[in-house]
C-alpha cells in the first residue's frame, strides 16, 4: 500500500524581483485509499504543491522533503516520479501537435509498465474507458488536446489516469470548466479508479461540488502557501457557507 | 510557442485575408522592392560579383561558396549521376547546345547564370504525354569532391502523370539550374533532396513553369552539407494552374540551410500552396526561409497561402524567416501567409515526461509530431519513409546534444 509523504515543504519560484516563496511549509500524508480534499483560494499555491510534487522544473524546492514509500521523490526525474506511481492531472493540460492521442497513450503506458501492453486488450481498454468518460472515439486520432474544449481536455486527463492505473493521483481543479453533466461523468470515471482502495487521491479545487460526487476522507484548507486547518468531510461544507475570509486575517499570513 | 533572444524572425506575423494589401492599391505602380523588378540574365557578366549585402545575398555565407558566386572554374572529380527511371519515363544526357534548354525562365542571380554559362552536358526527364508513371524516376547524384556546374531539365508532356526525385549525396561544391517544365492537365511532383556529406556547398535554382489545369508537388528535403541553397521559384502558362510548394530542413551545428521561394502569379484562377518547416540544433545552425509570392494585376481569382514554422531545438542556432506576399488585384479568393518561429516548448516535455515518457522519447514525439503533417503531404511513400528515417538519424545526435547539456 502506497504512501505519499510531504514534509515542511518550502518552494519558490523565480521572478524578475528574485526568488518568491511560494509554498511556506506544507507536511501531509496521503496513504493509498485515502482521498484528501485540498480547498484554498486563487493564488494560494495549490498548483504550485501539485507541479512541486510532479516535478515541473519551474519550481524550486528549497526545503523539505517528498517521499514515496520511503523513496526520495524530490531526487527523480519528471518521468520517473510518473514511473514511482505519481500521477498529475493538471489544471491546464498541454496540446502537443501531431501525436495522436492513442500514440501517446500507448506510449506513455508503454513506458509506465516498462513493456508494450496486449493490443487486443489495450485496444478494449482504451475504448471502454473512452466510454466511460462519454468521449467520442474520434478523440483517439485527434491530436493530444488540440482544439480540445475545457471540459474534453479534463475528460482526457481522467482518461490518461484510468489508463495509466496511478498509485497516487493529484487532481488538479479538475472540476473547474466543467458544466453539471460533464463534472458527473468525470467523478464517476474518478470513483472508479479510487474504488478498489489502492490509490490515493490528492483533490485539489476551489469548490465544493465536485465533493458532493467524490467523497474526501480528509479537508485541508490551504491559504498562503500552507494547511491552515484540517477536518473531515464537514470542513467542506463550513467552507461552502462560510468562504475562506475567515483564514484569510492577518493572523494566518504572517511568518 | 516562446520567443527567445536567439531567434532573430519575430515570433510570429500572421495574416488571413481576402483581398489584403500590403501597401500598395491595385493599379499602383509596382514598388521599388518588388520582386517583380529583379535582374534576369543567361550572362553571368549582367550580375555585379555579389558583396553579401545585397537582399538575395545578405543572408548567404558567400565565404564558403568556393567562388561558386564569383566565377570559380569547374575542377576535380565530377559528381557521379545515376538514374533509375520508371516505365516510359525518358532520360537523355544532351549537350548545352540542346533547343529544349533554357526555356523555362531566365537566372536570377550571379551563381544559377555562372551554372548556365558553364554546364558541359544537361540531364533531360520527359514524362511523355499522357503517360501515367507511378514509381518515382530517381537521379542519384553522387559528389566525388570536385567543383562543378549542372543543368537538368525535367519535362512532364500533357496530361501525364510522374514522380522525379534528385537525390544528392557525397561531397561536392556545385552551382546548378533545375528547369520544371509542367505542360497542360500534367500532374508532376520533384523532390529535390540535399542529404550531403558535411562539406558539400550546393546552390540550385529551380526554376518551373506551370501549365493550364496542371498541378505541380515541388518538395525540397535539406539535411546534409555545409552550405545550401535551393531557390525554387514557379510561375503558370495558363489558367487552373496548381503549386504546391513543401520543404522540410534540418540543420546541425554549423550549417547554413537556406530555401528561397517565389511564386509568381500572372495568370489568372491558379493556386499556390507554401509549407516550409524546419528544426535546428547545435552551435551557429542557421536556416533562412524567403517566401516571395507575387499576385499581379492579372491575376485574378488567385488562391494562395504560405506557412513557415521553425522549430529549434538548442540554444545558439537561428532561423530567419521572412514571408512576403505582394497583391497588385483586388479580386482575388484568398492570400495569407504566416511565419511563426519558437523553441522547444518545455510544457509540452513536461506533460508528456509527467506521463512517464522519458526526456528523450518526449522530444522524439514532439519532433515527429512537428514534421508529421508535412511528410504525409508528400505522398510518395519511399520518400516518406526516407525521411523519417532521416528525421530519427537527426534526432539521435538532438539527444546527444541534450545528452551532453549543450
Ligand atoms: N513566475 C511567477 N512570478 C510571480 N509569481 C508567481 C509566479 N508563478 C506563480 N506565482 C504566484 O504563486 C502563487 C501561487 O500560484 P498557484 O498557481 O499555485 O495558485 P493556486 O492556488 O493554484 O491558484 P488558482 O486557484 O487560481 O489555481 C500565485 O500568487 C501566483 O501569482
Ligand atoms: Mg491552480
Amino acid at each position: 500500500m502506497s504512501v505519499l509523504e510531504i514534509r515542511d515543504l518550502h518552494v519558490s519560484v523565480e521572478t524578475e524581483q528574485g526568488a518568491k516563496e511560494i509554498l511556506r511549509g506544507v507536511t501531509l500524508t496521503v496513504r493509498a485509499g485515502e482521498t484528501h480534499a485540498i480547498m484554498g483560494p486563487n493564488g494560494s499555491g495549490k498548483s504550485t504543491l501539485a507541479y512541486s510534487i510532479a516535478g515541473h522544473p519551474k519550481y524550486t524546492v528549497t526545503s523539505g522533503t517528498v517521499t514515496l514509500d520511503g523513496e526520495d521523490v524530490l531526487a527523480m526525474s519528471v518521468d520517473e516520479r510518473a514511473r514511482a506511481g505519481l500521477f498529475l492531472a493538471m489544471q491546464y493540460p498541454v496540446e502537443i501537435p501531431g501525436v495522436t492521442n492513442s500514440n501517446f497513450l500507448r506510449t506513455a503506458k508503454t513506458a509506465i509498465d516498462g513493456e508494450a501492453p496486449k493490443l487486443r486488450t489495450w485496444v478494449k481498454d482504451v475504448r471502454s474507458a473512452m466510454e466511460g468518460l462519454k468521449m467520442d472515439s474520434s478523440f483517439a486520432e485527434r491530436n493530444v488536446n488540440e482544439g480540445f474544449s475545457g471540459g474534453e481536455k479534463k475528460r482526457n486527463e481522467i482518461l490518461q489516469m484510468e489508463l495509466l492505473k496511478p498509485r497516487i493521483a493529484i487532481l488538479d481543479e479538475t472540476d473547474s470548466g466543467l458544466d453539471v453533466d460533464a463534472l458527473k461523468v468525470v467523478s464517476e470515471g474518478v470513483n472508479r479508479v479510487l474504488a478498489g482502495g489502492e490509490v490515493g487521491a490528492l483533490l485539489i479545487t476551489h469548490y465544493t461540488r465536485i465533493l458532493r460526487y467524490i467523497q474526501p476522507d480528509f479537508v485541508h484548507v490551504f491559504v498562503d502557501g500552507r494547511i491552515v486547518e484540517q477536518g473531515g468531510p464537514e470542513l467542506a461544507d463550513r467552507l461552502e457557507a462560510e468562504g475562506y475570509d475567515r483564514f484569510t486575517t492577518p493572523a494566518t499570513t504572517g511568518a | 510557442m516562446a520567443a527567445s533572444t536567439d531567434i532573430t524572425a519575430p515570433p510570429t506575423a500572421q495574416h488571413g485575408f481576402v483581398a489584403h494589401s500590403h501597401g500598395n492599391a491595385p493599379g499602383d505602380p509596382v514598388p521599388v522592392q518588388s520582386r517583380a523588378g529583379w535582374l534576369s540574365s543567361f550572362d553571368p557578366a549582367d550580375f555585379p560579383v555579389p558583396n553579401g549585402r545585397e537582399e538575395n545575398w545578405r543572408f548567404t555565407p558567400l565565404a564558403r561558396l568556393r567562388g561558386l558566386h564569383a566565377g570559380a572554374e569547374a575542377s576535380g572529380a565530377p559528381s557521379a549521376v545515376t538514374i533509375d527511371a520508371a516505365d516510359g519515363v525518358r532520360t537523355e544526357l544532351v549537350d548545352r547546345g540542346d533547343a529544349r534548354l533554357g526555356k523555362v525562365g531566365v537566372p536570377e542571380d550571379r551563381a544559377a547564370a555562372q551554372a548556365w554559362a558553364s554546364f558541359t552536358k544537361a540531364l533531360v526527364v520527359t514524362v511523355p504525354a499522357e503517360l501515367d508513371a507511378s514509381a518515382p524516376t530517381t537521379v542519384t547524384v553522387e559528389g566525388q569532391g570536385g567543383l562543378g556546374y549542372a543543368h537538368v531539365l525535367v519535362v512532364a508532356e500533357h496530361h501525364s502523370r510522374g514522380i522525379v526525385v534528385l537525390d544528392h549525396r557525397g561531397s561536392a561544391t556545385v552551382s546548378a539550374n533545375v528547369e520544371i517544365d509542367v505542360a497542360d492537365g500534367a500532374d508532376l511532383t520533384v523532390v529535390s533532396i540535399q542529404d550531403w556529406a558535411d562539406d558539400a556547398v550546393h546552390l540550385s535554382a529551380q526554376r518551373a513553369v506551370v501549365g493550364r489545369d496542371a498541378k505541380l508537388r515541388h518538395v525540397v528535403v535539406s539535411l546534409g552539407g555545409d552550405v545550401v541553397r535551393i531557390s525554387p521559384t514557379a510561375s503558370f502558362s495558363g489558367p487552373g494552374g496548381e503549386v504546391e510548394l513543401v520543404g522540410l530542413y534540418f540543420a546541425d551545428a554549423g550549417q547554413h540551410l537556406e530555401h528561397r521561394l517565389f511564386v509568381d502569379h500572372a495568370v489568372p484562377n491558379c493556386t499556390s500552396n507554401v509549407v516550409y518547416k524546419g528544426a535546428l540544433q547545435g552551435e551557429s545552425a542557421h536556416t533562412v526561409w524567403i517566401g516571395d509570392v507575387l499576385i499581379r494585376a492579372a491575376a485574378e481569382g488567385t488562391q494562395t497561402y504560405e506557412l513557415n514554422r521553425n522549430l529549434v531545438l538548442t540554444d545558439g542556432a537561428r532561423a530567419d524567416s521572412v514571408p512576403n506576399l505582394e497583391i497588385e488585384t483586388g479580386e482575388i479568393v484568398g492570400a495569407g501567409h504566416a511565419s511563426a518561429t519558437g523553441r522547444f516548448d518545455d510544457e509540452q516535455l513536461f506533460y508528456l515526461q509527467a506521463r512517464g515518457i522519458t526526456e528523450a522519447q518526449a522530444r522524439r514525439l514532439v519532433v515527429r509530431g512537428f514534421f508529421n503533417e508535412l511528410i504525409q503531404k508528400i505522398g510518395v511513400p519511399q520518400i516518406e519513409e526516407r525521411l523519417n528515417a532521416a528525421i530519427e538519424a537527426e534526432l539521435e545526435r538532438s539527444m546527444a546534444l541534450v545528452g551532453a547539456g549543450a
